[in-house]
């Protein structure tokens, strides 16, 4: 299989207007006469749905939550980038590009990126117009802050509530279509499968969480906007029902997976407290704006409370070993310091997993009252966790896995390689290379959504089976819509009646979890990921004998639901691993501790090897329990050549 | 929370009488049954306690309690649980999912109960059908704005308080606390949020007034109550929303009710 990016050659900078140029359009007359169907109402779902519907087309949109309103990017909390320069402070679109670029430690492809900034600008304008109540100045102009990876000012913000804030843009303008009826919304109701026919996407089984129905779904194209698989993990920052069943479901049907090992760890979390935690909370990156990061100097010093430790005995170790950057290093450096210093024995609070993020200096400098406005709602939560007043004592963090670069293959117009099948925001691999700098996930999800499917997907329609294929739709009952079907009942079949039900679908996505952290999180080894790949399918074996699942599939049960995710993240854990061992280089949130540089200022950093790994992992589903072929896109670098990462 | 309350929260492990609303589905009539939460850390969520409970009865292989939730982070909005007649719980301006069990006392009996309101249906155990919110939102809770019509974000300005008091309303997840506390089922605060949102900031002037009167018209058409000042959802919203904005909608729906319809879409400005 030969992957062909499609990206546009010529002058990175007309790129997009070239390519969107040549794109074919769909006859107005003939919009309404197709039909999309649109997985997930997050940033890019919601956002494309809505637009999609706007044109004109006929958009089936699908969540799992009881609204489209509480898809997870609702959590986004920090910001959402945007070359505007309104600071002044020497911004550009090509900056923008620039730093995404090197952020991704060189394994994102070029022309996507420079879109992707392009498009920034245009994002800003939408949501602004749409009403989001964006930070502003006393002037009424709208406000920016810092953020991780960059030193410029370009993060756009709602309180510490950007997230929501997009996400309730995108959704009301998604009420408005289904209003208008242009969509229509299938809230609760799972997708399970996707039916390919005649080599294009042609539809989705789904499962209706309420009364358990599988019903079958057919239109001229299926856009799958599902998010992460953060929560192979079992513990991240991801909601409980984030999951990968989705993009699973279509790899097996024959999209390709790229760059799963690309996992992001952030490295402000709030620490694990116990065995039964649920999930694991973020506090925003631009704390590290105002909040300085240090461990006791000392080991001696580690039981010791935070104030009783003189200044001389901190190591404010971030601003220590990366001066120009300083708390401001990404994410994927931020939290491997965190890793390197816990490691040395210097970590604080319960287990030694935790660093100080300290508040004092800047509530001296700049008084309390000033900080509660930038960040009030992020302590008010802190404490409401933690039980502790993050006014007075440093916060207590620690990397916890918050975002997948990897996903879904897909060609500039986000296209897998399942003609018809398109794959949108987080779900896909295409933008942040190998780590995403912050407040860029919001601006992915948006671009995807707002500004490029609606142009690419029309291209789709116009060419396809001569910009007829709502003629030839297949209807639910085609032979292989029934077999699709069909298996997807015998899969559920199968979870709620194993030999020997003994074990909750948690306690393997637990025990799941703490294999997959231990030995593909934020180091990996060669000898820890052979041992991974050797309990996984054992633990799956495990799984399929000894699930249990009570109740029936015809009836609201979460139970079920929570099993099916954690089957498919038992088999995506192994094509995770395999990724992570057959990439022998370190790059981004890939950190293979094999590959790091030996000696001089940059020691221990990430050692990229790109003579032998410049392209992006795409793998090929063989079956359960087989070897996965691995196809290569070879990433070529035009503008931003590429270096040794430096934050010094 | 007191020093000596975080003493006590450290290691210690509670147990607590749980009295959970069981409906198997619509038709069923639904009843309390009775459980024991053991082995329980103050420093657990709620839904984390509950997760204990659950993961006993299935491992016993039996049903466990239907709950919604999803972030667990206080912001989506999904959970949402009446315990011991307070929509949220105890701890003012929380969602469910953020409150903890250092909040009770080793051997508290807890009640346990979905919202109730005509205009929510029972699922299943505690989960209800909120869709009538989204119904809500359809009929006017946006700003209509074509992708890619938009001019340059700086070119509206808007005065920095006025941005504030839109935030203040747009924070609202939309979880139906303040429906569950009202005597009458009334949903005004929700819906009293998204006007107010819009209605303070330049971009949602245009549809002022034919916005608030179809949002008004459709809260009413799904059988929510009115509101009668009770204050009740203020006093549980975990976003801390004020009835200040329910007042803000009144003044616009009286306004809107006395013009004439064709000026509904173009007047501007409210007192």
């Amino acid at each position: 299989m030969e992957l062909k990016s499609n990206a546009p050659d010529g002058p990175i900078e007309t790129r997009w207007d070239r390519h969107r140029f040549s794109m074919k359009l769909v006859n107005p007359a003939n919009k309404r006469k197709y039909k999309v169907i649109v997985v997930g109402t997050g940033l890019a779902g919601a956002s494309a749905s809505a637009t999609l519907a706007e044109l004109g087309y006929h958009v089936d949109a699908f969540c799992y939550q009881d609204s489209p309103r509480r898809a997870h990017s609702i959590a986004a909390q920090g910001g959402i980038n945007a070359a505007k320069n309104y600071q002044n402070d020497g911004d550009s679109v090509y900056r923008l590009f620039y730093d995404t670029v090197k952020g991704g430690d060189f394994r994102a492809r070029e022309s996507n990126v420079y879109r992707l900034a392009q498009i920034s600008v245009q994002i800003i304008d939408q949501c602004v117009a749409q009403g989001v109540p964006f930070a502003r100045e006393y002037g009424g102009l709208l406000a920016n802050r810092s953020f991780g990876g960059a030193q410029v000012s370009r993060t756009f913000y709602a309180r510490g509530q950007t997230g929501q804030q997009l996400l309730l843009g995108a959704y009301q303008a998604l009420e408005k279509m289904m209003d208008a009826g242009g969509v229509q919304m299938h809230p609760r109701c799972e997708m399970l499968d996707v039916i390919v026919i005649d080599g294009r996407a042609r539809g989705i089984v789904t499962r209706s969480l309420v009364d358990g129905k599988l019903e079958v779904h057919m239109a001229d194209a299926v856009c799958l906007a599902t998010g992460g698989y953060g929560n192979v993990f079992y513990l991240s920052t991801n909601a409980k029902g984030c999951n990968v069943t989705a993009t699973w479901r279509a790899h097996r049907r024959g999209a390709l997976f790229a760059n799963p090992c690309y996992t992001q760890i952030h490295p402000t979390c709030i620490p694990v407290k116990g065995d039964y935690q649920s999930k694991l909370t973020l506090m925003s990156e631009s704390l590290r704006n105002d909040g300085r990061v240090w461990v006791p100097k000392r080991r001696e010093d580690v039981g010791k409370k935070p104030g009783d430790i003189a200044e001389a005995d901190r190591d404010y170790y971030l601003e220590r070993m990366y001066p120009s950057f300083g708390n401001l290093a990404p994410r994927d450096i931020a939290s491997r310091g965190a890793k390197t210093v816990c490691d040395e024995g210097r970590g604080v609070g319960p287990g030694g997993l935790g660093v100080y993020l300290d508040f004092a200096d800047s509530i001296k400098r700049l008084g309390k009252a000033k900080i509660e406005e930038r960040y009030g709602n992020l302590f008010e939560m802190y404490q409401r966790i933690t039980d502790e007043n993050p006014y007075e004592v440093p916060m207590r963090i620690y990397p916890a896995v918050h975002y997948t670069m990897g996903g879904l293959w897909v060609d500039y117009n986000l296209q897998s390689t399942i003609p018809g099948l398109f794959v949108l925001g987080e779900a896909n691999f295409s933008d942040h290379g190998a780590n995403r700098l912050g407040a860029s996930a919001l601006m992915q999800g948006l671009a995807d959504g707002y500004f490029v499917i609606p142009a690419t997907l029309g291209n789709y329609l116009a060419s396809e089976a001569g910009g007829k294929l709502f003629d030839k739709r297949p209807d639910a009952a085609h032979p292989e819509a029934v077999k699709v079907r069909d298996e997807v009942a015998a899969r559920l079949e199968k979870l709620l009646h194993s030999k020997n039900p003994k074990r909750t679908p948690a306690s393997f996505h637990r025990e799941l979890g703490k294999l997959v952290w231990d030995k593909c999180g934020m180091g990996r080894t060669r000898q820890g990921l052979e041992e991974a790949l050797t309990r996984i399918p054992q633990l799956r074996d495990e799984f399929w004998e000894t699930i249990s699942v009570p109740g029936s599939g015809e009836e609201l049960n979460q139970t079920l639901e929570h099993a099916g995710r954690v089957a498919d993240f038992l088999e995506f854990a192994e094509l995770l691993c395999k990724d992570a061992l057959s990439r022998e280089e370190s790059c981004g949130g890939h950190f293979r501790e094999e590959h790091q540089v030996e000696s001089g200022p940059e020691k221990g950093e990430a050692k990229r090897n790109d003579e032998a790994f410049q392209y992006a992992a795409a793998w090929e589903w063989k079956g359960v329990g087989q070897e996965p072929a691995l196809h290569k896109e070879p990433l070529v670098f035009d503008y931003v050549k590429p270096s040794q990462r430096s934050y010094k | 929370m007191a020093g000596n309350e975080q003493v006590s929260s450290q290691k210690s492990s509670m147990k607590l009488k749980l009295h959970v609303w069981r409906q198997q589905n619509a038709a069923d009539a639904g009843r309390f049954e009775e459980y024991a939460a053991e082995g329980i850390s103050p420093d657990m969520s709620f839904l984390e306690m509950l997760d204990v409970v659950n993961e006993g009865l299935i491992t016993s292989g039996k049903s466990p309690i239907a709950f919604d939730h999803d972030c667990r982070e206080g912001i989506c909005g999904s959970c949402g649980l009446m315990i011991n007649g307070i929509a949220h719980g105890p701890q003012g301006a929380t969602t469910t999912c953020q409150l903890h069990m250092r909040s009770f006392a080793d051997g508290d009996e807890l009640w346990i109960e979905p919202w109730r309101a005509r205009a929510f249906p029972i699922v299943r155990d505690l989960v209800v059908n909120r869709s009538a919110l989204d119904r809500i939102v359809a009929k006017g809770g946006y700003v209509s704005v074509r992708t890619g019509s938009a001019r340059d974000a700086n070119e509206i300005l808007v005065p920095k308080q006025q941005s504030d008091a839109a935030m203040d309303n747009a924070a609202c997840i939309g979880c139906g606390a303040c429906v569950a506390a009202c005597p009458n089922a009334s949903a005004s605060l929700f819906t009293a949020a998204k006007i107010t949102h819009l209605a303070v900031l330049p971009q949602g002037q245009p549809e002022r007034y034919r916005r608030v009167v179809r949002m008004v018209e459709q809260m009413d058409a799904e059988g929510f109550g009115h509101c009668t000042n009770h204050r009740e959802c203020e006093a549980v919203c975990p976003k801390g929303i004020r009835i200040s904005s329910i007042a803000q909608m009144n003044r616009d729906y009286l306004r809107a009710a006395l013009t004439k319809p064709e000026d509904k879409e173009t007047s501007g400005g409210a007192g």
